[in-house]
């Protein structure tokens, strides 16, 4: 009996409309964990760096993680990997919700999709019951309009969907994958799922997941239920609201917006505006949020309520969560109103709600600039509101100029050319980042954005505190209960970090400490995605109620891997490396780990540079940011080192 | 007739409070599967969450009696101006749904209120939810005292069911002859 994980994928090829059942290595789950680390093999060993992201030979993997379905309260992750259309590298998206936890009920970790259907189809996962459906008649349905069709249309009101929506199908680069209150969204694993002819995925699944060590794994899973209770009655003194407890930012719970539309970006991540918040905002804001949000809702198994149901009269229910509420509020200099309602039609359509503001905003710049005119915009309203729907529409529907902005800022800049580049400026490989424009360097922040392989700064950063304490009463206070630092040179950091002077930013913490820090970062990410955690309880905020003290004990308990901090931190390396590879092999180098020249207004090219040079050292890269063969080797991944030699990677 | 003591037991349920995690039907299938903890599955949870966001019903129903039959015709209620099928309150293992059916054997289920061996104090579902849905609740009643009525165990109402699927003198056959070859 294989313990935590089914033992079993499913592999679909849409062109033949084969189905199979296939028995994985229970090998690979001692190397890689699952999830994202088993995703990554099976990318590594099957789509080469010359397939590209919407040629049938490119894999579409669902992945539940390792824990996904255990009583572990959060593991309810979706991982979705595939070559991202935007950045041409792995796309590693994932959404909380139902859809995995019923995925391993029904007796898969992962549903592997390759080939292309001829016509639009759904799948339908049923126990051992699969079958690839016709969808024709929900084309061009919305996305979260198909979830409710297809359980309808099942007679399965307990079935889990994960559907796209109009932009997914027509491939636009930011399409994202919708299911209940969750999404995949970045780097546009939609459209990969709309080439492939795929409306949807439904599963059901009424089959056991079993633990190897029962007890004493439930009896883990209590004590991480008593730390949340303890961290939801306990917020962490002395650090800003939204960082003081567990979850993802809780956006959908407060209302108070002054630190986020003052220290954010408007329009294309271009104004700041410090004295936005006042007294007759905050009383408009507050009732706007109040008069929509139905309920706070959680994902499966876990207490914390980051989604919100939002029924905005006069158009139909969605589900939203963390920040989307403000992303084309602020991209349109409109309101929250405005808000709640273009992000109804957006998560009906199925698009990021990082990207696709910004790139409206971006298209509104260059007609602003001279670099397009009002040609390329026929029929477009006169008001904020009005050109931003009117942009949405056309860039789902790829219509005139929609037809260029729906390849990302990036690539609409390339194409448009006349200078439109210098307008796609918040990028990193070619992906849109968050509108946050700062002063001082922060060079662990430097390393995450730059090196990270989520190309998405919150998807990185961590459990180590995002600013020094004003006082050594405070950093003493933060110290003493810190429980989840790996050990206790964390603490030292913590308690020399100044705001000003020699242990200030950017020189402190130096450059080994912050590789050191950062390594701590994507470490715990990298084990949440394996797992399928959601890093909400995890590697995201501080203080969480896994860590890296307790997480082996809960993967020995559930699996019976003899496991232990350094067992599972090199299994997370190993992860991280891999993918570090697989993008090598598909051309990704140090030339590409560029965060936008304008994140900080205060750069240090000699401290950067350096910076990079001893992280890839620390990582056991060279220094084109390429893992090298003797590293490789020790994280039993030789044959990679092979492939890359091979293909003369080293000797660039 | 004299007077006797009962011991009551409520849980409570604040459907405004509920977010709808299904952390009670985790807690609830862990703590009855056999040997305790070794399986997970929500089919075998005897709460169950009703759940359609769309309309915002977010209803945590226990395992009540089994019935052969499904109800003639159905209420829907309107409360607070939300729409809810009787359904959504009923904790029958009925033939009209999926629900607390065994999902192998498709016999019923029923809550036992934990009330195992050893007896836990508060039930499992009940300490899960940290978001406070379910609190639990004891008291005393006082009662005439009446002859103890012959309350089904799980076995029984198994076999209550298997009863009226094949007839009584069908399934007695069956069980005279599994025993006679021992």
């Amino acid at each position: 009996m294989r313990y935590a994980e089914t033992g079993y994928n499913l592999e679909v090829d849409l062109s033949r409309g084969n189905i199979e059942r296939v028995e994985s290595d229970p090998k690979l789950t001692e190397l890689h964990l699952g999830g994202l680390g088993t995703n990554a093999k099976i990318l590594w060993d099957r789509v080469g760096p010359e397939v590209q992201p919407f040629d049938p030979e490119n894999l579409l993997i669902f992945s539940a993680g390792l824990f996904g379905g255990t009583p572990a309260p959060g593991a309810n992750r979706t991982i979705v990997s595939t070559i991202s259309p935007q950045t041409g590298l792995m796309a590693f998206s994932m959404m909380g919700g139902f859809f995995s936890p019923e995925l391993k009920y029904a007796g898969y970790d992962k549903v592997i999709i390759r080939g292309k259907s001829p016509d639009l189809v759904y799948l339908y996962i049923n126990n051992d019951k699969v079958e690839i459906r016709d969808a024709s008649h929900l084309r061009g349905k919305g996305a979260v309009e198909t979830q409710e069709l297809i359980k309808q249309e099942l007679k399965e009101p307990n079935a889990h969907v994960a559907a796209i929506g109009a932009a997914g199908e027509n491939r636009v680069y930011f399409a994202s994958i919708e299911q209940g209150r969750s999404s995949c969204s970045r780097a546009g694993i939609g459209a990969v799922m709309g080439d492939k002819g795929l409306k949807a995925i439904a599963v059901r699944g009424t089959k056991d997941i079993n633990v190897a060590r029962p007890a004493e794994f439930f009896g883990l899973c209590n004590e991480v239920l008593d730390y949340i209770k303890f961290r939801n009655d306990n917020p962490i003194p002395n650090v800003m609201t939204i960082l003081q407890g567990l979850g993802s930012p809780q956006e959908m719970l407060h209302v108070d917006e002054k630190w986020h539309t003052e220290n954010f970006m408007w329009g294309n991540s271009r104004t700041r505006r410090r004295d936005f918040w006042n007294g007759e905002i905050e009383t408009k804001w507050k009732e706007t949020q109040e008069s929509v949000r139905t309920r706070l809702i959680s994902c499966y198994n876990c207490p914390m309520k980051c989604g919100a149901i939002i029924s905005v009269p006069g158009i139909s229910t969605y589900m939203m969560k963390c920040f989307s509420k403000l992303t084309y509020t602020m991209a349109a200099y409109s309101d929250l109103d405005f808000g709640f309602r273009i992000a109804q039609r957006a998560t009906e359509y199925g698009v990021d709600g990082f990207s696709t503001p910004q790139v409206m905003a971006f298209a509104l710049e260059l007609l602003e600039a001279g670099i397009l005119t009002e040609k390329d915009f026929p029929g477009m309203p006169d008001d904020a509101e009005g050109r931003f729907y009117w942009l949405l529409d056309a860039i789902v529907h790829r219509e005139g100029i929609g037809d260029v902005l729906a390849k990302g800022t990036y690539w609409a800049a390339k194409e448009i050319g006349n200078g439109a580049e210098e307008f796609a400026h918040n990028n990193i490989k070619k992906h849109e980042q968050l509108p946050l424009k700062l002063g001082m360097l922060n060079p662990i922040y430097f390393l995450m954005y730059a090196t990270g392989e989520k190309i998405n700064i919150t998807q990185i950063e961590g459990q180590f505190p995002q600013a020094p304490f004003a006082t050594m009463e405070e950093r003493e206070e933060f110290c003493k209960d810190w429980i989840q630092a790996p050990d206790e040179k964390f603490k030292d950091i913590v308690k020399k970090w100044e705001f000003r002077g020699d242990y200030s930013m950017p020189f402190y913490p130096g450059v080994q400490e912050c590789c050191e820090i950062v390594d701590w970062m994507e470490r715990m990410h990298y084990i949440d995605d394996s797992l399928g955690m959601c890093a909400g309880l995890s590697s995201f905020p501080l203080k969480p109620p896994y860590h890296i003290h307790n997480y082996p004990k809960l993967i020995s308990a559930a699996t019976g891997m003899d496991l232990d901090p350094d067992g599972l931190t090199k299994i997370a390396r190993r992860n991280r490396t891999l993918i570090r590879a697989f993008n090598n092999r598909r051309g990704m180098r140090r030339a590409d780990e560029k965060p936008p020249e304008n994140h900080w207004k205060k750069r240090f090219p000699e401290l950067e540079a350096q910076l990079l040079d001893e992280y890839y050292k620390f990582r056991g890269f060279n220094n084109n940011g390429v893992p090298t063969k003797e590293y490789l080797e020790e994280i039993d991944l030789g044959y990679v080192g092979e492939d890359l030699e091979q293909r003369g990677i080293y000797n660039e | 007739m004299s007077k006797v003591k009962k011991k009551i037991k409520v849980i409570k349920v604040d459907l405004d409070k509920c977010n709808g995690c299904r952390a009670c039907e985790v807690a609830c299938a862990a703590f009855h599967a056999n040997p305790k903890y070794s399986s997970i599955n929500p089919a075998r949870s005897r709460i169950r969450m009703v759940i359609d966001p769309i309309n915002d019903e977010y209803v945590p129903i226990r395992a009540a009696e089994y019935t052969k039959s499904e109800c003639d015709g159905r209420n829907v209620y309107t409360i607070n101006g939300k729409e809810y099928s009787e359904c959504s309150f009923c904790g029958a293992s009925c033939p009209a749904r999926d629900l607390f059916k065994e999902p192998d054997s498709g016999l019923p289920l029923r809550c036992d209120m934990c009330e195992d061996d050893p007896a836990i104090e508060t039930p499992m579902c009940v300490q899960w939810c940290l978001a406070e849905a379910l609190t639990y609740e004891e008291y005393e009643e006082e009662v005439e005292e009446e002859e103890e009525q012959v309350k089904l165990g799980e076995m029984e109402t198994s076999l209550k069911s298997l009863v009226d699927k094949y007839g009584l003198p069908k399934l007695v056959d069956s069980i005279a002859r599994m025993s006679q070859k021992g």
